[in-house]
């Protein structure tokens, strides 16, 4: 069965590279511009696997994570977040409002591909 | 009782006593004797009756003749002594006790003499020492009140009631900047001796410092302090560190304040330039990754052998969109440095010819050569470390006399450009690029002594660049420093700070017992009231029928004391002709008050000016009218309680025919200066204010309620304006 992941990003360059990316993984990806789009997208697709940008308009990486921890139906969902703040604290704050795992930009796509795989590996 | 009655009354009394002696013995004589003898001797004085009472009369002249000579003196000495040992008592100065009479009394009163001359010696003494340690006192606040007024840092010192006790001069220019009229009330509204530091700081915010302090001091910290930091009402950031003012009488092991003292910096310039780093930081980390981020992952991609054509160019379109985009935020980033976020050295704001000058003689005094300054822009303003500055002239200078023999040298200053050019202009010789390379980069050495710095390292310091220039035609050469320049409000403050060549009394320390801002305002006495005295020039006398304010001067007087650096003086736009025949009264002409504010600006700067205060005005129904009348149009009402020299002059001087202020300052000796503009009017107000004040304490008017009651009783009071 094809596993299902959701990018959420406000950065159009990053956003064309990395499904391509992850769709030649053969992955169904679908794509979203904002918090708010994220999880909407989130709830329409259910997805297992969220690429998570922290830095979004409307609502912020930090805002979605939350957003999805506290409902019940999305338990089973992997958050990856992917972030261009480098600071501790930052990864600190990620993990306790529920991210799985947390990668700083820029990142190898090579580790990332493995990363995602690792993770959805571990629910299955 | 007068003497003549008394010695009628004692003689009477003494004629008594010998008729009653002359008629006892007469009685027991006739008593002793048989009957017939007893007849005999009744015969024999029956026809002399006569001698016997010319005898008594007689007698009786005697007596009174000694009471008059010697008994009534006698008498009349002890009570006269009393008399004048009681005046001496009383007042000081009144002439010795008189020693007259016999020596008993003679000494007495020259003991009474002796122990008044020692009583007023020991007045004397007192009083000199009294004189001589309040001097002193005054000398040690003098002191500190110059030392203050030297410092560049703001320093406002305030009693617990946070009423301000002592401001220096920096203070009040930084107040000036928070002052939300501050062309018309120059922030003389928020900042002034007795005024509330509340009007500029969050009470709460005051009182939380205080508390940390306290707890601090109970703690037996050493030295407690505390920071806040508080934006204004007009939007500035205030950085504002508090220490306390111990209470000097505080019993031991007991920590006790009487005031504090605040120092503060306007960090809304620092804090907006902190801010732009900071975004300069977030731009070129955070906006950086997520760039290579893009980048790192388009160029993984175009690595994959099997990439589609039409992928590849998109891949190669997100690289080079996001190659420019950083180059654009480096370039942005090197322009926002250059303007001025480079230097971290502390830079101090300087008169370029002041730095010119004193380079000057730096330089003459080492080379010996004269270095006379030429074309200097005399308002340039330079943001400058003027030490390391100088040695780097001097240096340069040094090295052109000793090994290329200059022999004339000269300083110049122009500002170009947002950015200061000194050039240091020689004749004669130019070098090679090495040399001056070299010279540029070696320690600087003056004689034996070295420095570390070298001529690099100072215009780094300064964010600044220098180069060396040939002029071929003037047969000249010359160092052309860049430097930054003050930016403008540096320049106002120092050049305020600069021009104030007297020191003025910013300070009352007597406030730090006025504890008594409880009481309420009618009780409290005259002489520890802030008052406002004011004046206004007038198009004319009938308000209600269009004549309006032309202009206001006020002068504010705390604790006794006339504050001449605290006034308000202010031209206004009537807003109609100015009648030709009152401007010989004030001096006034239409073309002084054009592009002057109106009323309606004005009168809220006075009005913050006069808060917390009693008004104070000569005849002052004449101007309160005129203040009532703007009231529906300004929303400003005169709450406060209004005092009337006039009438106190009466109530002080009743019997005086005039009430005139002319009259008045007359009477009291007053020098009058610059009389009919308001300012000048309010000042005297207020000398004769503060002459009034003892004269109706010795009438038993002591407050301000009696004060308002006995104007009120005057017969002027009930004259309708």
């Amino acid at each position: 069965m094809t596993r299902k992941l959701l990018i959420a990003d406000d950065e159009p360059n990053i956003l064309i590279s990395l499904e391509y990316l992850l769709k030649r993984e053969g992955y169904q990806v679908t794509v979203a511009r904002d918090g708010q789009e994220a999880l909407d997208a989130v709830g329409r697709e259910c997805p297992d696997l969220l690429l998570l940008d922290v830095m979004m308009p409307r609502k912020n990486g930090f805002e979605v994570c939350q957003a999805l921890r506290a409902d019940e139906r999305f338990a089973a969902l992997k958050i990856l977040m992917l972030t261009a703040k480098g600071r501790d604290t930052d990864v600190a704050k990620g993990q306790a409002l529920g991210a799985d795992a947390y990668m700083t930009k820029p990142f190898a796509t090579r580790e990332l591909v493995q990363k995602i795989a690792d993770m959805l590996e571990g629910n299955a | 009782m007068t003497a003549e009655r008394r010695l009628l009354l004692m003689t009477g009394l003494a004629a008594l006593a010998l008729a009653a002696w002359l008629g006892l013995t007469a009685a027991l004589v006739m008593l002793t004797l048989e009957p017939a003898d007893r007849s005999l001797v009744q015969q024999l004085l029956a026809p002399r009756w006569a001698l016997a009472l010319m005898s008594w009369v007689f007698a009786v002249m005697v007596v009174a003749g000694l009471i008059r000579r010697h008994l009534m003196p006698a008498m009349a000495t002890p009570a006269r002594i009393a008399d004048q040992a009681r005046a001496l008592v009383s007042t000081e100065g009144a002439p010795p006790v008189a020693a007259s009479g016999p020596k008993a009394i003679r000494d007495l009163a020259q003991a009474i003499n002796e122990l008044a001359g020692q009583r007023d010696e020991l007045r004397r003494n007192m009083a000199e020492r009294v004189q001589e340690a309040s001097r002193s006192i005054q000398q040690e606040r003098n002191r500190l009140a110059a030392l203050m007024s030297e410092l560049t840092q703001s320093v406002v010192v305030c009693n617990l009631d946070g009423r301000i006790v002592l401001y220096n001069n920096r203070a009040r220019l930084q107040f000036r900047a928070l002052s939300q009229s501050p062309t018309l009330a120059d922030g003389a509204e928020l900042i002034g001796i007795g005024r509330s530091i509340y009007g500029v700081f969050d009470r709460q915010l005051v009182a939380h410092a205080l508390e940390s302090i306290h707890l601090r001091m109970a703690r037996g910290a050493g030295n407690p302090s505390a920071q806040f930091v508080t934006t204004t009402r007009s939007g500035q950031l205030l950085r504002a560190q508090m220490a306390p003012v111990r209470a000097s009488d505080a019993a031991a092991g007991e920590p006790a304040l009487s005031g504090f003292v605040l120092m503060l910096d306007n960090v809304t310039r620092s804090f907006q330039e902190e801010h732009q780093r900071d975004q300069l930081m977030h731009g070129l980390t955070e906006r950086s990754r997520s760039s290579l981020a893009s980048m790192q992952t388009a160029v993984d991609m175009l690595a994959l052998p099997d990439l589609e054509p039409d992928m590849r160019e998109r891949f190669l379109g997100i690289v080079g969109d996001e190659v420019s985009a950083m180059s654009r935020r480096i370039a942005d980033l090197a322009h926002t440095t250059t303007q001025g976020l480079k230097t971290r050295w502390p830079l101090e704001e300087m008169l370029g010819s002041d730095l010119l000058l004193a380079a000057q003689r730096r330089i003459e005094a080492v080379t010996g050569r004269s270095a006379p300054t030429a074309e200097v822009d005399a308002s340039v303003w330079l943001h400058v470390d003027s030490y390391s500055l100088i040695q780097a002239l001097t240096y340069l200078s040094a090295r052109l006399v000793e090994e290329i023999e200059v022999r004339f040298l000269r300083l110049r200053l122009q500002s170009v450009e947002g950015r200061a050019r000194l050039d240091l202009v020689w004749e004669g010789h130019a070098m090679s690029t090495e040399t001056v390379m070299s010279w540029e980069t070696d320690p600087m050495r003056f004689g034996s002594e070295s420095t570390p710095l070298s001529v690099r390292d100072v215009v780094d310091r300064h964010g600044g660049e220098m180069w060396f220039e040939r002029e071929r035609l003037r047969h000249e050469a010359f160092f052309r420093f860049l430097l930054p320049l003050a930016n403008a409000s540096e320049q106002l403050e120092a050049a305020q700070i600069m021009g104030n060549e007297s020191r003025p009394e910013y300070y009352d320390f007597d406030l730090f017992q006025g504890a008594e801002t409880d009481s309420d305002l009618d009780d409290r006495p005259l002489s520890l009231l802030s008052f406002t005295v004011f004046d206004t020039e007038t198009t004319g006398l009938n308000p209600s029928q269009g004549d309006e304010i032309i202009q206001i001067g006020a002068i504010r007087v705390v604790n006794g004391r006339l504050l001449r650096q605290e006034a308000f003086e202010q031209l206004v736009d009537p807003g109609r002709d100015i009648p030709a025949e009152s401007i010989p009264i004030h001096g006034i002409t239409p073309d002084m008050v054009q592009g002057k504010p109106p009323i309606g600006e004005v009168l809220p700067a006075f009005h913050a000016f006069a808060q917390d205060t009693v008004l104070v005005a000569h005849n002052a129904a004449f101007d309160m009218k005129f203040l009532q009348l703007k009231e529906a149009s300004t929303g400003l009402s005169f709450h406060q309680p209004v005092l009337d020299t006039l009438l106190l002059s009466a109530v002080a001087h009743p019997n005086q025919e005039s009430h005139r202020l002319e009259a008045i300052a007359g009477r009291f000796n007053i020098t009058v200066l610059g009389r009919h503009t308001a300012l000048g009017d309010a000042i005297v107000t207020a000398e004769v204010l503060l002459r009034l004040i003892p004269l109706l304490q010795e009438k038993g008017i002591h407050t301000l309620r009696e004060a308002r009651e006995a104007a009120q009783k005057t017969y002027y009071a009930r004259l309708k304006y």
